[in-house]
């Protein structure tokens, strides 16, 4: 049986190449969205911290878990929420020779 | 639940992160995806929900309160301030992390706790609490509540260092020796690290700094996930941490300045080794670049951050739209750096419904050059600025440009002969083919509206 923290480090280190194959294919014109996007994903550590908010009645742990449910829902729904936002404003041009370039 | 269908319900929600991520790759499926990786989200968090001992009072206030803030910033932000926001709300990230490990860490007997999962909990505790404040200072430089000039003082690098090594020898002692005291001190040294870090860095850097706080914002969510052992934090902190990565490093190759540079060296003092250009400039009225305009067959506008200073993209972007029924091709030259922050003038471009097909990068503009007639620089300088590409000598030489100089004519709008931020002369302003508007961005493009209307 492998220990978890390997399983962790084998999790994390593959998910970093795949990260790092995903990102590359995001053109320039997302970049914005892209940072706001992994911005609300890295929020995913309100899983921490709702967890956090149970099992045990210490009293500072259980204010540090209320900043960390409150901070990391900041993340997430602000996060999200501002990346569809922008990510609408994104469309397509209305006649097809908008495009640029091409020789006429 | 049992266990395995808990922790496949956690692979679920990672697997939709990478979806959504995956579909970022095209603005048609940008949207969808994002809404693929809040689904997923939401599932983490049900699963949680449901399967652990939580006190259902303390979630309710901090979600109730967490959502009211971000949704209202959300809805609020306007996009010229995006960067800050996206700085605060890495900090808040970071500052999340930093908080569960601390909890985890007061809630366990220290001594009992295995030696790996001490040391992801300091880990979290430090790369958290340093995004935390790093991103604060970006953001007080970004929203101007501080001097965006960086702060030195002679020894920072040595200060900094020491701080860094403090910080880390205190998370180590207290790894080992399980000192509770320690192990806060560690944590209030890298809060006060983050601080120290970012205020020596300039304005025009702050790009760099958001895109790496980014990266460390899920890399304190990765470590998190160890101490908790869930593999949706680690591979969703591992994906955040790569992106800011790759940001980081295409912004560092977009000003041609290296990461390492960009946190421990203050930009400037190089500057002197250009001397002046020779030659006068040649001056243009609004009419005369109207009627180059409408007799082109092909415009490239090269916006900068000066652009959206003098809130000009409304205007911007009706010129270019009775250019189009003219029949003029237009499309826009975006350099990296054009914003604030990756990607930044494309949104403020697409808030103005310039159509995303429009928004070329630099190897796209470039490729266009030659079959340009116009290229109509506003609000940018040293993007176009030649002396990246043939000036050895010059403070920005490497730096990739759009070469404007490469079209058949080149308009400037600009408010004087002044140099741009890094306080270089640019030698395409004394260039044959080059002429200059002399106004304010809003006031210039209106003009140019007004004369087109007559030719």
């Amino acid at each position: 049986m492998l220990d978890p923290v390997v399983i962790g480090v084998i999790t994390f280190v593959l998910a970093s190449f795949i990260g790092f194959e995903v990102i590359t294919k995001v053109p320039t014109t997302l970049h914005t969205p892209l940072m706001s996007g992994s911005n609300a994903i890295s929020g995913i550590t309100v899983v921490g911290a709702l967890i956090a908010t149970g099992g045990g009645a210490d009293t500072l742990a259980t204010v540090l878990a209320f900043v960390a449910v409150a901070t990391a829902t900041i993340n997430v729904v602000g996060g999200f929420l501002v990346t569809d936002r922008m990510l609408g404003m994104f469309h397509r041009p209305r006649r097809p020779d908008d495009e640029p370039g091409g020789g006429s | 639940m049992s266990p395995n269908l808990r922790a496949l319900l956690y692979l679920l929600a990672a697997a939709a992160f990478v979806v959504g991520l995956r579909r970022l790759s095209s603005p048609r499926t940008a949207r969808g995806g994002n809404a693929i990786a809040a689904a997923g989200m939401l599932v983490a968090v049900l699963v949680t929900l449901i399967d652990s001992d939580v006190s259902w009072w303390v979630i309710g206030a901090g979600v109730a309160l967490g959502a009211l803030v971000g949704a209202v910033a959300a809805l609020r932000v306007k996009m010229t301030a995006m960067p800050q926001m996206v700085a605060v709300f890495n900090g808040l990230g970071g500052l999340a992390s930093a908080l569960v490990a601390g909890a985890e860490y007061l809630r366990s007997d220290a001594s009992t706790l295995p030696a790996e999962t001490m040391v992801s909990i300091i880990v979290s505790v430090l790369i958290g609490s340093v995004a935390f404040t790093g991103s604060l200072v970006a953001f007080a430089k970004l929203q101007e509540i501080m001097r965006g000039a960086p702060i030195t003082y002679p020894g920072q690098r040595a200060v900094n260092l020491a701080v860094a090594l403090l910080a880390l020898g205190l998370g180590t002692w207290a790894g080992i020796t399980h000192d509770p005291l320690a192990f806060w001190v560690g944590g209030a040294v890298a809060l006060a690290l983050g601080i120290l870090v970012v205020i020596p860095i300039g304005g025009a850097d702050m790009p760099v700094v958001i895109t790496l706080l980014n990266s460390l914002s899920g890399l304190a969510a990765a470590a998190t996930g160890f101490v908790i052992d869930n593999s949706a934090l680690i591979i969703a902190g591992a994906l955040v941490g790569a992106s800011g990565i790759i940001l980081t490093n295409i912004m560092c190759r977009a000003m041609n300045r290296s990461w390492t540079g960009v946190l421990f060296g203050a930009f400037g003092g190089t500057a002197a080794a250009t001397g002046p250009a020779s030659g006068s400039a040649r001056t243009a009225n609004p009419d005369d670049v109207a009627i180059a305009l409408a007799y082109s067959s092909q415009v490239l506008i090269v916006p900068g951050y000066g652009l959206a200073v003098a809130q000009a993209q409304h205007a911007l972007r009706a010129l270019s739209a009775d250019l189009e029924k003219r029949g003029v091709r237009v499309a826009y030259g975006i350099h990296p750096v054009a914003g604030r922050m990756p990607g930044h003038m494309n949104v403020l471009l697409a808030e103005v419904d310039v159509p995303y097909r429009q928004l070329l990068d630099l190897e796209d503009s470039n490729a266009l050059m030659a079959r340009t007639d116009v290229v109509l620089v506003v609000g940018a300088n040293d993007v176009v600025n030649p002396s990246a590409r043939d000036d050895p000598a010059s403070a920005i030489y490497g730096m990739p440009i759009i070469e404007a100089d490469r079209a058949r004519s080149t308009v400037i709008i600009k408010r004087s002969l002044a140099p741009g931020f890094a306080g270089i002369d640019n030698p395409l302003f004394y260039k044959e083919g080059t002429s200059m508007l002399f106004a304010d961005a809003r006031q210039a493009l209106t003009d140019l509206a007004t004369s087109l209307a007559a030719v």
